[in-house]
């Protein structure tokens, strides 16, 4: 097990994941990151996007929403907002909310009004994020 | 003596409450289960986060950022946390008066108090005061962690804008299901607690940061005042069932001990009431043979 690392998916709902991976791959704020077995430790901000685990042969794909993580002693632990698995998230839903965040967008960029449109880009990277994840957790 | 009929009805009236103070303290005893549950979930991710926090901010100068900034204390306020319903035994009103010896205290130091209460209880309290800011009321048993957001915004812009120079939380700890006790945390400014000597070894100087630490440390500010904020939310929501459960419990014995008592009274009653027939009866049979 030397070379493998353990991940620690936790949310204030409760952790999601707690096992030992081969490789995890994370939407920082700076860009999409990897981290393998042994890594130096690390402290980054996550951005709304997806999360990916690998372990064998088996992938896992997750939708992250805000947060950080942090690597130490070989361990990574993700403390997000909410962490959802392809067959959980609802694609109508997740299609509606995106229509409805773009809308809002578009109001919001014609009337200017820069919190609602931070909130507006918000729903509509989640949304984004929870399709994809959707498709790829297939 | 009251009458036959006046103590039957009572009896019925007192077991009546007795069936609704034992509905009220089961419901709250499924309710307690439900909050107690959601802490539990909370606490590893408010433990970790509460690690990092410390871990970051220990290497690191707390002067440049805003949300930590030490001033001297002019304009204090409290947050404080109770719940929306009352029927729990003292339990806000354990809340409430600690926060007040508290407004007492600093307005005899001679600054200046606000409050933003949360809760219905703590608002129809302190509305006398004038003191209250903000209110928010039937934010409890949603269980939304963007409540505590909005709350922990809201707070954070007014110490920002230089309006409170210090924010102190006022909420019922929930130490156990007997036991919840009133306790003071400061909120504002930001002091994140020492990293134990364990993880000062292990950590600090040597982790990468990705973008700076500064960066990190102002998307994690915020956060950590609402993770402050939802944990004595849920809390208190633990804390108001757990009150109530007992206090209905309390409720329930204390009908049955009543109707006890009640069922004497009218045991006497009817026989006293039987002996006065009898000895009627007997008093004419008397009078006919005479």
């Amino acid at each position: 097990m030397a070379d493998r690392i353990q991940l620690e998916v936790v949310t204030p709902t409760g952790p999601v994941v707690s096992q030992e991976v081969d490789i995890v791959t994370a939407p920082g704020v700076d860009g999409e990151f990897g981290v393998l077995a042994n890594h130096a430790p690390f402290l980054s901000t996550i951005k709304i996007g997806v999360m990916t685990y690998k372990q064998g042969n088996t992938a896992e794909v997750l939708m992250v929403s805000g947060g950080f993580c942090e690597v130490s002693n070989n361990k990574i632990t993700f403390l997000v907002e909410s962490a959802e698995r392809g067959r959980e998230i609802d694609v109508d839903r997740a299609l509606r909310a995106k229509e409805r965040a773009e809308k809002r967008l578009a109001a919001a960029q014609r009337k200017e009004e820069a919190i609602s449109q931070t909130r507006a880009e918000a729903a509509l990277q989640r949304s984004l994020a929870r399709l994809k994840v959707s498709q790829l957790g297939k | 003596m009251a009458s036959l009929k006046d103590v039957k009805s009572k009896i019925g009236g007192v077991k009546k409450t007795a069936q609704i103070t034992s509905a009220m303290n089961m419901v709250a005893a499924s309710k307690l289960r439900g909050a107690q549950s959601k802490m539990e979930k909370f606490r590893p991710y408010a433990a970790k986060f509460n690690q990092a926090m410390g871990n970051l901010s220990s290497g690191m100068d707390s002067a440049q950022f805003p949300l930590m900034a030490v001033r001297p204390v002019q304009n204090i306020e409290l947050v404080i946390v109770t719940s929306d319903r009352g029927l729990c035994g003292s339990f806000n009103a354990n809340v409430i008066s600690s926060a007040e010896k508290l407004i007492k205290r600093y307005t005899a130091e001679g600054k200046k108090v606000s409050l933003v209460c949360v809760g219905k209880k703590a608002i129809g309290k302190m509305k006398k005061t004038g003191l209250v800011r903000k209110q928010y009321a039937d934010l409890m048993g949603s269980f939304q962690m963007f409540n505590a957001r909005a709350i922990a915004q809201d707070v954070a812009e007014n110490f920002l804008m230089g309006n409170t120079d210090q924010v102190q939380l006022v909420y019922a700890e929930f130490k156990s299901v007997a036991v919840q006790r009133p306790t003071t945390v400061a909120l504002l400014p930001i002091q994140p607690a020492a990293s134990d000597a364990e993880v000062a070894a292990t950590s600090t100087g040597d982790y990468l940061y990705e973008p700076s630490p500064d960066q990190i440390m102002e998307v994690l500010q915020p956060l950590y005042l609402n993770v402050m904020v939802y944990s004595s939310m849920l809390e208190v929501a633990a804390g108001e069932n757990a009150a109530r459960m007992s206090s209905m419990d309390n409720a329930t014995k204390a009908c049955k001990d009543i109707i006890h008592s009640l069922t004497l009274v009218y045991n006497k009653a009817r026989q006293s009431s039987i002996t006065a027939e009898l000895m009627d009866i007997v008093g004419g049979a008397e009078a006919l043979k005479g």
